[in-house]
């Protein structure tokens, strides 16, 4: 008996190759040229019965230190937010896991009205016309941006604020070269943006991305840097997190052309980094230069409202070499969590999300005392300033039982000193509280 | 079916934030949210129901059989979901030092091990995110491999096969590179009289799927890698059918030096409705130099993620890759064993059966055994009484089975491109034979009864045309609907 998950008895086995008209399983094999066939076993680890499995990675599992084995404050990108148990529920119905994209609009209504109430959410959220199902995560979503951009405005210079993830650049820099792009970035200034110096960088510019919050946790003059990337000509394109949305305001609300962002703060686990749910939204005029699957309301022979994957003329089936993107495999189930997060939270929970995320900043603020590096208003993340190097500080808290946050200094120049403290709304005021000791400890 | 926001009430609500009692700090007048977004306002229950009407207005592989050729749907085991969830890889966070994630970087380092040894080539990336985004990086790496070479500027070309998935002249428009197409022959190889006119010192190198989008494994895949190499360009195996030849052939040893695979089709990753997908790539040792940055890596008994990387091309996504996709397709691998061979005949063998069965009943343009999928044109159907492969795919929902991929490959007319998986038992193939051979006989008998399908699914026909031309692309709660009308 092989292992695995297949279905075929012997019976089945010897009544098919007969029904084919061939004597053996060799015999279907006999159009790949013998000089390629491969002729062992593979050399893989062997098979394992589902008790077995489960025991070998729970083993590995438990290898790992994770969020609810150790008082966290890790953040930079990727958050420890509450993912409420009804997501675990929607996202495991078998309908929804483990369906195709919905080619098929009979057969696919459940998720295609999903994704229509995902786009509606996301435009709510940011200001903004249209949004696309979904892109793989907060950073490729700027690259995707970059492309709709050189194509709209006919120029290829990219502005980056080195107030973004350091990973955003790193992945629009790998897509520049395919793209013909030239990426400046520009310097911040304690801590944040400096507009003059925004709009200088910007002349002659296709697009100019900046976030809000900003990766140091600050809170950027979002609507002077949008005005300034306007007024060179360029396209605004800002780049935040849907938590902060009910307390920060929304992108359109400001000028910007384009949101994007990282979806995993609104439904997703943090699982080591992947797989979450990038989100790209723009204004009208650039619904037909959106990479990605677009659901749109219609009509049915009944004359009902339905939906359906639409403006697909954009995309690589059709298209081929003349399409916007390559991009096929999206982020749906992913996102689907995003659209069921938001809607438990409603507008009155995504508030009060901000503002407790705020208030337990506000808080650490008063209580941890090591001097904030930046001068300036937070959103969920705190800056301080280490008197020992911020990896050593990660080293010794750890040791304690405590991951204090991010070492900036592992991704951005002359940072070295500096700990970036994430606090969420699963943190209390107690954890911020042993925080502040084991820092008083180590440092 | 009401949409979320139509049930929303002011005031209603479903979850609670924790509140610490702290005082807020105030956000600058100019940031602060002035208008606040209208999210649906619902208790949970209300909520809960919504998703499961919703779910059953959808169809999965957990509900039928799904012969979506190019997407092998096999059967997504639910074990897969249960050590994916576990709190020590979902609570892990991607920031957390290496030493606290050794159980995650063992897993991706076995993973590497395996998916190394299914391609035949020695080194492999986890970061991209889909199959599309491993073959731009593949492309990318050619870039690199390349310009290092002083040969940058001169290989411009990428050639691609006319059956290619669409992805592939799309990845090829988006790394910068010019696109040439190579013709079919009449037994479904590519032309190499064609090619050998078409490969030069302008080659950077050759994107294909073996076996082809037709679900034929190319007999002169052997000349084809010869021709390539001669010139000094490279070969590109686009893995999207990879679940044919799992031990049973290597694109290493076919002759191809990169390669995506899709641990959402051959790995059984579930599709989620269109994604999270993964596409690790795997490369030969000249081109590991070029491969993204970071790179999971073994010392001794630990491993660790290395960011010192000087050649690489950079990074492609976030992180180390869509992680909780690794660990379904690496409990996967695991279920099988060596037996991953088993896995591909056994796909192998489903198909020809389905085809062995359907051949007569409707036109076959390749005249061969197939590999794990094959294609069958409905022309026929269409010339004597006007229907359709769209007809027939919609006829098939009223027999509760999801429609096989049609119109593609664009090389065969009224295309019905079929791929049972090896997951299937024979009863399920019996039932899909039977219900394609009684709608065949339907478009001779009752030609309206196609055009009218489906007749039992929630809704019935849609007019694409119409949501492509007064695109409403979100809720209007009320307001003027249109984005934009089309000029």
């Amino acid at each position: 008996m092989t292992a695995g998950y297949l279905s075929l008895t012997e019976r089945d086995r010897d009544e098919m190759l007969a029904a084919i008209g061939v004597s053996s399983m060799e015999e279907l094999f006999a159009q790949i040229p013998a000089s390629v066939r491969f002729d062992r076993e593979l050399d893989v680890p062997p098979a394992l019965s589902e008790a077995e499995l489960v025991r070998h990675l729970e083993e590995l599992a438990a290898k790992n230190a994770h969020t609810g084995s150790e008082l966290s404050f890790l953040g930079a990108g990727i958050y420890d937010h509450y993912v409420p148990a009804i997501v675990d529920y929607v996202l495991q119905r078998g309908e929804f896991l483990t369906a195709y994209t919905p080619y098929q609009p009979e057969m696919s209504q459940g998720v295609l009205q999903a994704i229509f109430e995902y786009q509606t959410v996301i435009c709510e959220l940011t200001g903004m016309d249209v949004s696309n199902a979904s892109g793989y995560d907060g950073f490729t979503v700027a690259a995707d941006a970059c492309l709709i951009a050189t194509r709209h405005t006919g120029r290829s210079k990219i502005v980056l604020t080195e107030t973004l993830n350091p990973q955003l650049r790193q992945v629009v820099k790998t897509y520049a070269p395919g793209f013909g792009l030239e990426v400046v970035e520009v310097r911040h200034v304690g801590g944040t943006t400096d507009p003059a110096q925004l709009a200088a960088a910007a002349q002659d510019a296709a697009a100019v991305i900046f976030p809000q919050p900003n990766f140091f946790g600050c809170l950027e003059p979002a609507p002077d840097l949008a005005a300034a990337a306007k007024e060179a000509g360029a396209l605004a394109v800002a780049h935040v997190d849907l938590t902060s949305l009910g307390v920060l305001e929304a992108p359109g609300a400001y000028g910007c052309d384009m949101a994007i962002g990282e979806g995993q703060s609104a439904g997703n686990y943090q699982s080591y980094g992947g797989p979450h749910y990038g989100f790209l939204a723009a204004r009208t005029e650039f619904i037909r230069r959106m990479p990605g699957r677009i659901v749109g309301e219609t009509t049915d022979l009944n004359g009902d409202r339905v939906f359906v994957l639409t403006l697909q003329t954009r995309e690589q089936h059709i298209l081929r070499e003349k399409a916007t993107s390559n991009i096929t495999t999206n982020q749906t189930l992913l996102a689907l969590g995003g659209l069921v997060t938001l809607s438990w939270l409603g507008p009155a929970g995504l508030r009060e999300l901000g503002e407790t995320c705020m208030s337990l900043v506000g808080y650490a603020r008063e209580r941890i005392g090591l001097p904030a590096a930046f001068e300036r208003p937070a959103f969920k993340e705190l800056a301080v300033r280490t008197p020992i190097p911020a990896r050593e500080v990660v080293r010794r808290a750890r040791e304690r039982g405590v991951h204090p946050g991010y070492a900036l200094g592992r991704d951005v120049e002359g940072m070295d000193d500096v700990l970036l403290i994430a606090l969420t709304e699963k943190r209390t005021p107690a954890e911020v509280d042993r925080l502040a000791d084991v820092l008083a400890e180590v440092c | 079916m009401e949409l979320i926001f139509e049930k929303s009430q002011a005031g209603r609500r479903a979850g609670r934030v924790p509140s610490h009692g702290l005082p807020v700090p105030e956000v600058p007048a100019e940031l602060r949210r002035a208008q606040q977004p209208r999210l649906p306002e619902l208790a949970e229950n209300e909520i809960v129901r919504h998703f499961t009407n919703l779910a059953d207005r959808n169809f999965g592989i957990d509900t039928g059989f799904y012969p979506l050729g190019s997407c092998t749907m096999k059967y997504n085991p639910r074990v897969n979901e249960r050590v994916a969830g576990l709190p020590g890889f979902v609570n892990l966070h991607p920031h957390q030092e290496d030493e606290g994630a050794q159980g995650a970087l063992e897993l991706m380092w076995e993973l590497q091990q395996i998916l190394a040894e299914v391609a035949g080539l020695p080194a492999v990336t986890l970061q991209p995110a889909a199959g599309s985004q491993g073959e731009l990086t593949g492309l990318m790496l050619m870039r690199a491999y390349f310009a290092d070479r002083g040969e940058g500027e001169r290989r411009d070309t990428i050639i691609t096969a006319d059956t290619a998935h669409g992805t592939n002249p799309a990845s090829v428009t988006m790394a910068g590179y010019k696109l040439e197409k190579v013709a079919t022959t009449d037994r479904g190889n590519l032309d190499l009289d064609d090619l050998r006119a078409k490969v030069n010192e302008r080659t950077a190198g050759l994107m294909l799927t073996n076996p082809s989008t037709l679900g034929l494994f190319d007999e002169g895949i052997v000349e084809v890698a010869e021709i390539f190499h001669s010139q000094g360009a490279l070969l590109y195996y686009d893995g999207a059918n990879l679940n044919a030849v799992v031990g049973i052939s290597r694109p290493g040893d076919m002759g191809f030096d990169i390669v995506h695979y899709n641990l959402h089709k051959t790995f059984s990753q579930p599709h989620g409705c269109g994604g999270p997908g993964a596409g690790p790539v795997a490369v030969r040792e000249a081109l590991e130099p070029y491969l993204p940055s970071p790179q999971v890596v073994r010392d001794g008994d630990t491993f660790r993620l290395d960011h010192e990387r000087p050649k690489s091309i950079g990074r492609v996504r976030g992180f180390a890759g869509p992680f909780g996709v690794f660990v379904r397709s690496y409990a996967y691998m695991r279920a099988y064993g060596p037996d991953l061979r088993a896995m591909s005949e056994t796909a192998v063998l489903n198909a020809n059966y389905v085809l062995a069965r359907l051949k007569d009943v409707y036109e076959l343009p390749y005249d061969r055994l197939c590999m794990h999928e094959f294609v069958l044109s409905a022309r026929g159907l269409k010339k004597e009484h006007g229907v359709t492969a769209l007809d027939v795919a919609k006829r098939l929902m009223d027999y509760g089975i999801h429609p096989p991929t049609i119109y593609f490959p664009l090389v065969v007319p009224e295309a019905l491109m079929i791929e049972p998986t090896e997951t299937e038992s024979k009863e399920r193939l019996d039932h899909f034979v039977e219900a394609m051979t009684r709608i065949a006989a339907e478009a001779a008998d009752d030609p309206a009864l196609l055009k009218d399908a489906p007749h039992e699914r929630p809704v019935r026909r849609l007019d694409e045309v119409k949501a492509a031309k007064e695109p409403i692309v979100k809720y209007a709660f009320g307001e003027r609907p249109l984005v934009e009308a089309e000029a």
